[in-house]
């Protein structure tokens, strides 16, 4: 029987009733009284110097307020990185400038150049198409590798070239790693794309600034993921306001999956813009602006080297990628491709010897940053997609060559610098066997067959690293943050409580589940209890939610912060009972002496914490309220095993997701429903770059891609029922509550495991195809099956 | 502007339009029913659906003035009447099919034109039928199976919670 409530229990979610009844409160319902609303002209050439801005004429019509060009922004800060990457030369990054509106050049098509603020939004628009801009274009620098080629075009001219940096990981290791390479059994070679995508929260990005003269306070209100995270970056960094005078909301978030973490020029606008006019100033993106303005995630290209002794060890791995940052470096985009990428090239294995080299390179594109598993989903799927061509070549079955590589023994040290606290790869592979039916897949593929279908079996391990930590190790690694996490713990004269958070929901159930873990603690109604979070003026400095960090960091912050509240209460307790401190039991809600029938309820000792009237005044202070800030010691590593079965139709190249089994090893688990929900969404976003989703652009820098005409989102008739299992559980061993984390597993997990099925489906009809890149598109698998028939 | 007239959620409402105001902007900026979504720009998504005449439309490709005289529903006029969910809301909470919920009021407007066309779709002809709504959290499983639930198919041996 699951529980019905506390840690463990399916609770259904509290915040489902508000969206469920349109009683939501996303940015865009906030109108603030007297707004104005702002439409940035943004750069439709991929690269060019703007000679001139000419607004006059604009700034004459109707409506108009104010327009501002790069020039207002003269002496305000550019959008700060937060991630400086050292090179494997001990050179730090190069790091171009980014400012808010764009400043003698425009580097991507949607680099804003312009902003028209107006009484209303048509107005604004209408202002835009009278401002006379004259640009002379450049040539675009789109391909990685031709932007490193001597004499190309350079998207910034103060830096020496295109090249952010190149990354050796671990540098020491390179010549063992060749030396292992060339003196191996075997060695598989895969050359690959990880092709951009675009996240696509369904609520695009609104920001709304305003500002009061009567206090000189900033307000913004903005769809983001760390609320105070922006209010740090965009106060201390690029607009000069100290934190007291500076409030950011983020209200209910129409989802973020990384894109809604970053710094945005629209926000230090909004934000400038309100004080500069005196007026609020609104803006919200269509969708189209969305494409060319929310930062892009992934766009890897590698060649990935697995070498094996001639008992199919792994012996070497050794990779080369090359990682689009687009334009500018959007604010963690420098850690993306090199720490949540190079440290997970181990994955599940005890391969002993390891390189990555990592070319990160500046074009004239959106720029590119953490999208749901950041790195993650890259790392599995190059090792994952290497491993099973290596079974192929081998001949081999690719669950046995896994297996066998399997990492066994916790706490296990990488050769790429992080310790695996504990797994149990096995555990989680025999669950996904038992799920997956595969004796039974003889049979399903004849079925297939004889409709003409060909059907293949894909199969895939991951390992995660969550809650990314501790602040003083990825302070040497170049992170310009913490990354801690803080809980507030306010418990009410009767005994309600508020648990005021620094992680910020935009779809995770955060109202609901970090409840359980408190009414758990305290043995008291979860309905006692509610989540504040999403703004800076009411919840301590926390930095927000991504990295499927919240359970995980800032849960544990709550935690810490309740066992605070646990020991004052005791000690309240006693003095009531008249009893030592070290006798009273905390249970149900009930202080009792232990070994006695004397108890005192919750709400009373609360009671006695405000209305101190018997009370220990001279050894306690009044009040039941404390906060806790946790630094974790490790990453949490999350892993499972998936497997999928595709059906391939030969005549179209049309791939169909049959089937879909997920066994993940999360740890502990709060909330079991909330979990496989994150898994689902996760493998459909997985399933999506497997087989729809591509943001391209043409040679021009021109995006193809800015519109659901264009890029294909996956849709319900797109997906299967998925089959996923979290009952393998390791927990964690360095956080209280034992838990890992859950948000991007699904979508590190999943693009591999399509592709592989792929490739098996492609071989069972005698089509010798290696690798099919991603999206496996009708044309593509067909023009692959095409090219060796 | 021309004045458009029409009953929203059961009451008469009025107001000015111009002759290009959609009829998502009419309800969320003039009628303040900020519950009807928009999440593109290319009637693709389906987080605006609303329905008009008992029909489901995406309320972005819509005028206001078209729907002038008209009997409008949004994702706010489909609780009970005492306020509770309906059962098609109810379905959502009890298999979590939502997330973020951003897309939720669009989904939930287009399970309830769905179920009155088809009061007892198969899986594929839910799927089928969401083509034009995107949910970008859930990955779909739990939005099927609540729309399976809500009309009262037995869902108990679709895979997990
Ligand atoms: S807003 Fe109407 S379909 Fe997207
Ligand atoms: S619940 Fe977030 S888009 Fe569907």
């Amino acid at each position: 029987m699951p529980k019905d409530s506390g840690i463990g229990a399916p609770s259904k979610r509290r915040e489902d009733v508000r969206f469920l009844t349109g009683a939501g409160n996303y940015t865009d319902d906030i109108n603030v009284h007297g707004q104005a609303y702002v439409h940035f002209l943004r750069s439709d050439v991929a690269h060019g110097t703007i000679n001139s801005i000419n607004t006059d004429a604009a700034a004459a019509m109707s409506g108009v307020i104010r327009i501002f060009t790069g020039v207002d922004f003269e002496g305000v800060g550019g959008l700060p990185c937060g991630w400086q990457v050292t090179d494997r030369f001990g050179e730090a990054m190069q790091e171009p400038g980014h400012p808010v509106l764009a400043q003698g050049k425009v580097r991507h098509v949607g680099d804003p150049i312009a902003a028209i603020v107006a009484d209303s939004l048509e107005e604004a628009r209408n202002a835009a198409e009278a401002i006379e801009l004259d640009i002379t274009e450049l040539p675009a620098v789109v391909d990685m590798k031709a932007a490193l080629e001597d004499g190309a075009t350079k998207v910034h001219d103060d830096l020496t070239s295109n090249l952010c940096y190149d990354w050796g990981f671990v540098e020491d290791n390179r010549d063992a790693v060749d030396d292992a390479i060339k003196n191996a059994a075997h060695v598989t070679t895969l050359e690959l794309v990880n092709q951009r995508l675009v996240a696509n929260p369904m609520e695009p990005r609104v920001a709304v600034g305003d500002y009061s003269r009567a206090n000189d306070e900033s307000t913004l209100y903005t769809t983001s993921q760390n609320p105070h995270v922006i209010r740090l970056l965009m106060g201390a960094f690029v607009l000069g306001i100290p934190e007291h005078k500076l409030r950011v909301v983020a209200p209910d978030v129409g989802g973020g999956f990384g894109t809604k973490i970053f710094h945005y020029a629209e926000e230090a606008f909004c934000t400038f813009a309100a004080k500069a006019c005196n007026r609020p100033v609104k803006w919200t993106a269509s969708r189209s602006e969305a494409f060319m303005s929310d930062a892009h995630g992934r766009d890897h290209v590698t060649k990935i080297e697995l070498a094996l002794d001639v008992d199919n060890n792994f012996t070497a791995l050794r990779t080369e990628t090359y990682a689009n940052m687009g334009a500018y470096l959007s604010t963690f985009a420098p850690s993306v491709p090199t720490w949540l990428h190079g440290t997970l090239m181990a994955g599940n294995y005890k391969t002993p010897l390891i390189y990555v080299n990592v070319k990160a390179v500046f074009t004239n594109t959106v720029p590119v940053d953490a999208y749901r598993g950041a790195g993650r989903p890259e790392a599995t799927f190059q090792l994952e997609r290497v491993v099973d061509k290596a079974a192929r070549e081998l001949g081999v079955d690719p669950i046995a060559l896994r297996r066998q590589n399997f990492i066994t023994e916790f706490p296990y040290a990488t050769p790429v610098a992080v310790e695996y606290d504990t797994g149990d790869y096995e555990a989680t592979m025999v669950k996904l066997e038992e799920i997956a039916d595969i004796s039974g897949f003889a049979a399903r593929r004849a079925e297939s067959e004889k409709h003409g279908k060909l059907r293949g079996f894909g199969v895939n391990c991951y390992i995660e690293a969550c809650g990314i930590a501790p602040s003083n190790l990825v302070g040497q690694l170049g992170a310009r943050a913490g990354l801690y996490d803080a809980a507030t713990v306010r418990v009410n004269a009767t005994g309600s409580i508020s648990v005021m958070v620094g992680a910020h929901s935009h779809g995770q159930g955060h109202e609901t589940s970090f409840p359980q873990v408190v009414a758990e603690m305290l043995g008291i109604d979860e309905g006692m209890i509610d989540i504040v979070h999403g703004d800076s003026s009411k919840i301590p400095f926390g930095m927000g939610t991504y990295g499927s960090r919240s359970i995980a960091v800032c849960g544990s912050a709550m935690v810490r912060a309740t066992e605070k509240i646990i020991a004052k209460a005791k000690k309240i307790a006693a003095h009531l009972l008249e009893a030592a401190e070290a006798d009273i039991e905390l249970k149900d809600g009930q202080f009792s002496v232990a070994g006695t029938d004397k108890s005192v309820a919750w709400g009373d000792v609360t009671l006695a914490a405000y209305v101190p009237h018997n009370y220990p005044l001279e050894d306690i202070e009044p009040g039941l309220e404390e906060t806790a800030f946790y630094d974790p010691a490790n990453f949490t590593y999350p892993a499972g095993a998936y497997a999928c079965e595709v059906e391939v139709d030969p005549e179209t190249g049309q791939v169909t997701v049959d089937r879909f089994v997920a066994a993940d090893d999360f740890g502990n688990i709060i909330n079991p429903m909330i979990v496989s929900g994150q898994v689902h969404g996760g493998l459909a976003q997985g399933i999506g770059q497997a087989l729809l989703e591509n943001c391209a652009y043409d040679e021009n820098g021109q995006l193809l891609s800015a519109s659901y005409m264009d890029y294909a989102m996956p849709r319900a008739d797109d997906v299967p029922f998925y089959e996923v299992d979290h009952s393998a559980q390791t927990p964690c061993t360095h956080n209280p509550l034992g838990v890992k984390g859950c948000g991007e597993a699904g979508a590190i997990g999943s693009p591999p495991t399509i592709i592989n099925a792929v490739i098996d489906a492609l071989h069972s009809g005698g089509y010798d195809v290696t690798h099919i890149d991603m999206p496996a598109s009708p044309s593509r698998v067909w023009a692959a099956m095409n090219a060796v028939k | 502007m021309s004045k458009v007239a029409m009953t929203v959620n059961g009451k008469s409402v009025s107001g000015d339009a111009k002759g290009n105001t959609l009829l998502v902007e009419f309800l969320r900026e003039d009628l303040r029913l900020t519950g009807t979504h928009v999440g593109c720009d290319t009637s693709q998504c389906g987080a605006c659906v609303v329905h008009v005449n008992g029909k489901a439309v995406k309320a972005c490709t819509m005028f206001a003035a078209e729907a002038d005289g008209a009997e409008v529903t949004t994702i706010e006029g489909m609780a009970n009447a005492d306020g509770s969910l309906n059962v098609i809301q109810q379905a959502f909470q009890d298999h979590h099919g939502l997330q973020c919920g951003f897309c939720t009021p669009g989904m939930v407007m287009s399970a309830a034109a769905l179920l009155k066309e088809n009061p007892k779709p198969t899986e594929a002809e839910v799927r089928d039928y969401l083509e034009g709504n995107i949910c970008r959290c859930t990955g779909y499983h739990n939005i099927v199976k609540a729309i399976m639930a809500a009309s009262g198919q037995d869902v108990g041996a679709i895979a997990a919670e």
